[in-house]
């Protein structure tokens, strides 16, 4: 806005990269998860994620040469390769740990009694001996290689679709859908018909109601579970799907009825009446009218404490993402391969709606913050 | 039958009975109740439009009723009583607050929280302002608020994960997988370090102590230097600030003397979480960064919102983009800072899930939800449960009456 009087401001590069950290910053801890979920253990284990993400140049750990022995022209020879990858390259290679990179990529090595060992640039190595090494104990390879990033859709096979694996991911998923999606449609529905009667329909006690639902709105959550939990194991419900539902019904509506009546209340009616006469019917309009109320989506398939408190009973049939992945955290605290996957698959969700929908996200937050 | 199948019926089952209600109980009204027509039918639809707003209130006000209004009596009912062997509860008056008051670790988790409920407001309101005003002015604005406005949509726990992969902790002799010890062991103790570790957060810490001390200055003027009648109501909330103003003045330069005087143990990669005091900072940073979305985006809008004739006659009258800035822009859009100030302090009353997933409170690093957590279903004790969640709703309402009195002034 300096533009206005036409000075260009000196403070345009400086609010540019000020910019670009602060969104660095912000996405990094994100990224690195991401990146992290598409290597093996290995790879986690042995470096940053960050370095990852470019040709890297290391030791690989040291392998004792093995295979079939087959005679050629009267020597014994033995060839393999150090590592599967076809892309990376050795750099230099040695036989000793005192001299590991003694070598260079194609040079042969004489291990004496006219033992031969040459290892080629693509990680191939060729063994040849004048009499069989069957038996003996053959040499080991140390190597230093350079390895171009290399990434792995292993573990999401192995979260999602192995069921086999006790840490999978996929019964943890339908049973999220399962809380989350009438979580979010029966909350939307019930507060849509009250917000509507609190916006549009005049009654007495209207204004008194609103107010009581502001005040509803900062209740913490906290102060319900055990009541709840006595009233629902009183009337039979005990843990399951359907005290989850109700309980989230409760808890999303004061925000929902709050920001659907002011949502309601700021749309002028011939917007409507306009909309209807260009051929929109009411559904249609009733859905964009609710679609900032996605973020119940968000927050219910997010919870953690009104699960751990309603739904997972001690047969842990019907635990949450959330709450396996607080598991995992305990007891696979160092395994980063199925910790990341898991926590990945678990956010790629919201993050999916967030992407898709951010446009009424913003506009609920907006109209669902106390003025 | 597989789950996805179960789960299905149940949708169907659960919406379908909540569509049917509001479709059969409208039906049921306008035509056997009071039907629209017949000799009565002026009177019946006035009757029937007196009655549906009920009609549409009715879930609603059942379910609100029921998972937020009772529960907070009957939590105070519980925090007064014990449960006896075999059933039953008996009244033991505060016996459970005293036995609360008590314990170390109920007051640990009050100081972290009141930590927790001036620094992470504070942080996100002042990062999501910054971002807010940074990203009006560039053309890539938009991306750039979207990048920073997703730590909104990831879970707590989710968040909880990544950074633990950014805290993470190897042996001393192999290489270090988490970003913060890589960037920590690159610092050797040279001058840069010093620069770095000591000279910069020291000049923070003394900058926070100084702007605390100029806020409180503006609370306490008037107690000291009455220019005019100091409304009466106003003077315990003037003494409050100024106490929690002494208190993080005292915390900031103790922080700030024990920086100057302390040796960093250079060289040796750190567990994070496991530092006394300052893990309590590692654990606001992930929810800093989750909020500092909602603040940016709310600020953001507010910022627009600032009428374009006050600005441009600023730079007419000479003004510097900084005093544009904060002379203009922020009064302005004070209200709104507010607003946002208030809404990230009852998440942050209600911060669970974050300290539940990466310390359980371990490490002097309690807060009161968790604690609460910790008394009711791991103690199994509902009344100092049941008492901690009252102190936890004794918290929010000044907010609760706030907000209540300024949505009935909006309403006027």
């Amino acid at each position: 806005m300096d533009n206005v009087v036409g000075k260009k401001s000196g403070l345009t590069w400086a609010v540019h990269i000020s910019m670009a950290v602060l969104v660095a910053l912000w996405l990094f801890p994100t990224l690195g998860l991401f990146v992290s979920s598409f290597r093996t253990a290995d790879q986690i284990s042995s470096s940053g994620w960050w370095s990852s993400l470019s040709t890297q140049e290391r030791q690989v750990p040291a392998i004792r040469v093995a295979g079939e022995e087959v005679e050629v022209d009267g020597r014994f020879v033995i060839e393999g390769r150090l590592f599967e990858a076809t892309n990376a390259s050795v750099s230099a290679w040695g036989t000793s740990s005192t001299a590991p990179e003694a070598n260079a990529p194609g040079a042969v090595a004489d291990l004496g009694d006219g033992v031969t060992l040459t290892v080629a640039e693509d990680g191939a190595y060729v063994l040849s001996s004048p009499v069989s090494t069957e038996g003996t104990r053959l040499p080991r390879i140390f190597s230093t290689a350079a390895t171009p990033p290399e990434f792995t859709l292993d573990n999401y096979r192995a979260i999602l679709f192995d069921p086999e694996n006790v840490d999978g991911m996929a019964k943890a998923f339908f049973n999220t859908l399962t809380v989350t999606i009438p979580a979010t449609i029966i909350p939307i529905l019930v507060a849509a018909f009250a917000a509507y009667a609190l916006a549009w329909m005049d009654f007495p006690g209207r204004a008194l109601l609103i107010a009581a639902i502001v005040g509803l709105l900062v209740v913490p959550l906290q102060l319900a579970l055990i009541p709840l939990l006595k009233l629902h194991n009183d009337i039979g419900i005990g843990k399951g799907y359907l005290g989850t539902w109700l309980a989230h019904t409760g808890f999303g509506l004061p925000l929902a009825i709050y920001l659907l009546r002011n949502y309601m209340v700021g749309l002028p009616r011939d917007i409507i009446e306009c909309a209807k006469v260009d051929g929109a019917s009411d559904f249609q309009i009733f859905i964009k009218i609710i679609l900032p109320l996605s973020f119940q989506f968000l927050w219910t398939w997010n919870d953690l404490l009104v699960s751990l408190v309603f739904l997972i009973d001690s047969t842990g049939e019907t635990t949450v993402m959330t709450k396996q992945i607080v598991e995992l955290l305990g007891t696979r605290g160092g395994n980063w391969e199925i910790l990341a996957t898991a926590a990945f698959i678990s956010i790629s969700v919201p993050l999916l709606v967030f992407f898709a929908m951010q446009k009424y996200l913003v506009r609920g937050l907006l109209a669902g913050s106390v003025k | 039958m597989s789950p996805a199948l179960q789960g299905l019926i149940t949708i169907i089952i659960g919406v379908g009975g909540c569509v049917g209600y509001f479709y059969f109980s409208n039906l049921f009204l306008d035509k056997v109740l009071y039907p629209a027509s017949g000799p009565n039918a002026g009177r019946n639809i006035n009757r029937a439009n007196m009655i549906r707003p009920w009609l549409f209130l009715m879930p609603a006000l059942i379910a609100l009723t029921i998972y937020l209004a009772y529960p907070v009596f009957e939590t105070l009912r519980l925090s007064l009583t014990q449960r006896v062997a075999g059933g039953g509860y008996e009244w033991v008056g505060f016996d459970n607050y005293s036995k609360m008051f008590a314990e170390p670790k109920f007051w640990e988790a009050l100081s972290n929280n009141m930590l927790w409920l001036i620094v992470v407001p504070a942080l996100s309101t002042a990062f999501g302002l910054l971002a807010a005003q940074l990203s009006d002015r560039i053309r890539w604005g938009n991306l750039a608020k979207s990048l920073i406005f997703m730590p909104m949509a990831i879970s707590f726990v989710g968040a909880a994960v990544i950074w633990k992969l950014v805290y993470d902790t190897r042996p001393v002799d192999q290489e270090q997988i988490g970003v913060l010890n890589a960037v920590w062991l690159a610092f050797e103790g040279g001058p840069m370090s010093v620069l770095f570790l000591k000279i910069v957060p020291i000049l923070l810490l003394l900058g926070f102590a100084g702007a605390v001390a100029l806020v409180a200055w503006v609370f306490i003027r008037p107690l000291v230097k009455p220019a005019g009648p100091v409304g009466g109501g106003t003077v315990p909330l003037r003494l409050l600030v100024g106490a929690a103003a002494v208190w993080l003045i005292f915390t900031a330069l103790r922080s700030a003397f024990g920086l100057a005087t302390v040796d960093l143990p250079y060289g040796q990669p750190q567990t994070w979480l496991t530092i006394p005091f300052w893990n309590n900072f590692f654990l606001m940073i992930v929810l800093v960064w989750i909020q500092t979305g909602f603040a940016m985006v709310i600020l953001s809008a507010a910022l627009r919102g600032v009428p374009e004739d006050t600005i441009e006659a600023a730079i007419v009258d000479g003004a510097n983009p900084f005093q544009i800035f904060f002379k203009i822009k922020v009064p302005q859009i004070m209200g709104t800072i507010v607003v946002v100030w208030t809404t990230i302090t009852i998440v942050v009353l209600k911060v669970f899930d974050i300290v539940f997933a990466m310390s359980n409170g371990q490490w002097e690093t309690q807060v009161l939800a968790n604690y609460m957590y910790d008394k009711l279903f791991r103690a199994n004790d509902w009344g100092i449960g049941s008492a901690s969640a009252m102190i936890i709703m004794l918290l929010v309402t000044p907010i609760l009456i706030w907000n209540v009195y300024n949505a009935r002034k909006e309403m006027r």
